[in-house]
């Protein structure tokens, strides 16, 4: 059972990654087709900074995720802090909104926030409202649930005295939060932050709907791409992002193994301390 | 610490705008014509779209379905390994949900084509061609392809939680190793099975990508529907009403998945 368990997770990892060889193979191809490989060149990879359309459209999708992410962290962070001081009802109510964009449909977020820049944008009588700024709040808007899912469970495993004996100690309650509490919620803060980031950055649908010509991102372009026959450098931006990704996993990996090496020695040590008070 | 309530102020603002007042924009818009005048036409009209909208449940069904069947060994034997390999694995799973799931789709076109990657490889062997893409299983194919993560990883997170003396006291009280699965380890893992059906199916229904480069002209899905009235025939108010159409659905299957687990028992990521 064991060993048809592990043939099998095996199995599915390929599935998983079969598609990302394909085009990782395809990065090295003197051919244009993904299907049919013809010879081996780095060519791709000096057209892709050679000639530079691109790497601006990463570039938009950096600014956008970066932007966004900052941005969702602060907002939602306090947000967070408030939740947790919010009695039982409201804490429920305002978790029920937050899990909106959550369990909707992305096309229907997309469609949503279209649909109310196309009615601001006749109030206003603007006819092309569709630009950074709506991608930029549409990305906030679905960045925010993430950050308070990571950061309000941290609250509440805070020990509450921490913050009350900053305040005894004659901490002004903005003291207390950057003395104390932050130090308490980082992990989660970070967390939150990254996974919006990602998911900011490689988000197609809501874009889709939200974006404006004069600002376009590299998922929203390779969609307008793929209409016509796609141009190889595209899978050396993909290898490359791929092998980026990748490194940062790993280290972030490593990091928290390093991390919880350490506390697991502490609690041990610990452990051992007390026991021996015992004999 | 409750005066801080405050804090939240400036996000329930910026939901009530962004999250609550699109939602009635959308149901504005899907009972108005466009002169804006009250209508139910659009509503009305949601009738002829019926076979599409049962056909993008029931393969978001199958897909849901083929995802847990595959998930939950993988699920399973990752939440059997030491914790570095465990953290390994997660890994390994999470990866692609990161990269470009457009270019990742448009791998298996170059893998399923009557020209593509398999078929190149089935005739150096001497098999005829097989026709693989363009049709329904290949939509499936590509939704299972796409969504697997969502369903490994909340199940995996569940059966790491089960308490492995659990499973000792059902061995000690006789049970064979397929009577500890059944009375013990899948019971506990149903709220891991329940958000990651939710997670598949909630995307799996609402795609219009993976239909339009696999799929048939035949085998288009409400997505596909919704994305071509604000894409192409530019009828907002149809769209709209499609999409409030949409959003019952899904809210009726999360709803019906729902009753099977504990309103706090929900798992994510």
């Amino acid at each position: 059972m064991k060993w048809f368990n592990k043939g099998f997770t095996g199995l599915v990892l390929l599935f998983l990654y079969i598609p990302m060889i394909v085009l990782a193979v395809a990065s090295f191809n003197t051919g244009t087709s993904v299907s049919s490989f013809q010879g081996f060149t780095l060519e791709q990879y000096g057209e892709l900074f050679r000639d530079g359309t691109l790497l601006p459209l990463l570039a938009n999708s950096l600014i956008v995720a970066v932007l966004s992410s900052l941005c969702a962290t602060v907002l939602g962070t306090a947000a967070a802090m408030g939740i947790h001081a919010m009695g039982q009802r409201s804490r429920r109510l305002v978790m029920t909104m937050t899990n909106i964009p959550m369990t909707n449909p992305e096309i229907v977020t997309g469609v949503s926030l279209a649909l109310l820049f196309a009615f601001i944008g006749t109030l206003m009588k603007v006819n092309d409202i569709l630009g950074f700024t709506t991608l930029l709040i549409a990305h906030i808007t679905f960045n925010l649930p993430y950050v308070i899912l990571s950061v309000t469970p941290k609250l509440s495993q805070m020990d509450p005295n921490l913050r009350e004996a900053a305040l005894d100690l004659g901490c002004t309650p903005f003291q207390a939060f950057y003395k104390v509490v932050i130090h308490e919620i980082l992990p989660g803060i970070i967390s939150g932050a990254l996974m919006a980031f990602t998911m900011s950055l490689d988000d197609f649908v809501i874009s889709y709907f939200v974006y404006g010509p004069r600002f376009v991102t590299l998922p929203v372009e390779i969609y307008n791409y793929t209409k016509k026959p796609l141009h190889p450098k595209i899978y050396a931006l993909f290898t490359l992002l791929f092998l980026v990704i990748l490194l940062v996993m790993v280290a972030m990996n490593l990091l928290q193994a390093r991390d919880e090496k350490h506390k697991a020695a502490a609690k041990r040590a610990l452990r051992g301390g007390r026991r021996s008070v015992q004999v | 610490m409750r005066r801080s309530t405050w804090l939240s102020g400036p996000y329930i603002l910026w939901m009530a705008i962004f999250t609550i007042i699109p939602l009635g924009v959308v149901v504005w818009f899907a009972f108005t014509d466009g002169a804006g005048h009250f209508t139910l036409d659009n509503v009305l009209r949601l009738g002829d779209y019926l076979p599409i909208f049962l056909r993008s449940v029931w393969m978001a069904l199958a897909a849901a379905l083929i995802c847990l069947v595959i998930g939950y060994p993988a699920a399973y034997y990752i939440a059997g390994r030491s914790p570095m390999a465990q953290r390994f694995l997660y890994m390994l799973i999470m990866l692609p949900m990161c990269m470009s799931f457009l270019l990742r789709t448009l791998a298996w076109v170059a893998l399923l084509e009557d020209t593509g990657i398999i078929n190149g490889f089935l005739e150096a062997l001497g098999f005829t061609p097989l026709h693989l893409i363009r049709n329904d299983g290949a939509v499936i194919l590509g939704m299972v392809y796409n969504y697997l993560p969502y369903m490994i990883l909340p199940l995996y997170t569940v059966l790491l939680k089960i308490d492995p003396r659990l499973i000792e006291a059902a061995q000690d009280l006789g049970c064979t190793g397929a009577q500890v699965f059944q009375k013990v380890t899948l019971p506990l893992s149903v709220p891991g099975i329940v958000s990651g059906f939710t997670m598949v199916f909630v995307p799996a229904i609402s795609t219009f990508y993976i239909s339009q480069k696999l799929g048939s002209t035949s085998s288009i899905l409400i997505g596909d529907v919704i994305e071509s009235q604000f894409k192409g025939a530019y009828n907002f108010n149809l769209g709209a009403a499609m999409s409030l159409g949409l959003m019952v659905i899904v809210f009726v299957c999360t709803a019906v998945m729902h009753r099977f687990t504990g309103d706090e028992e929900v798992v994510t990521l």
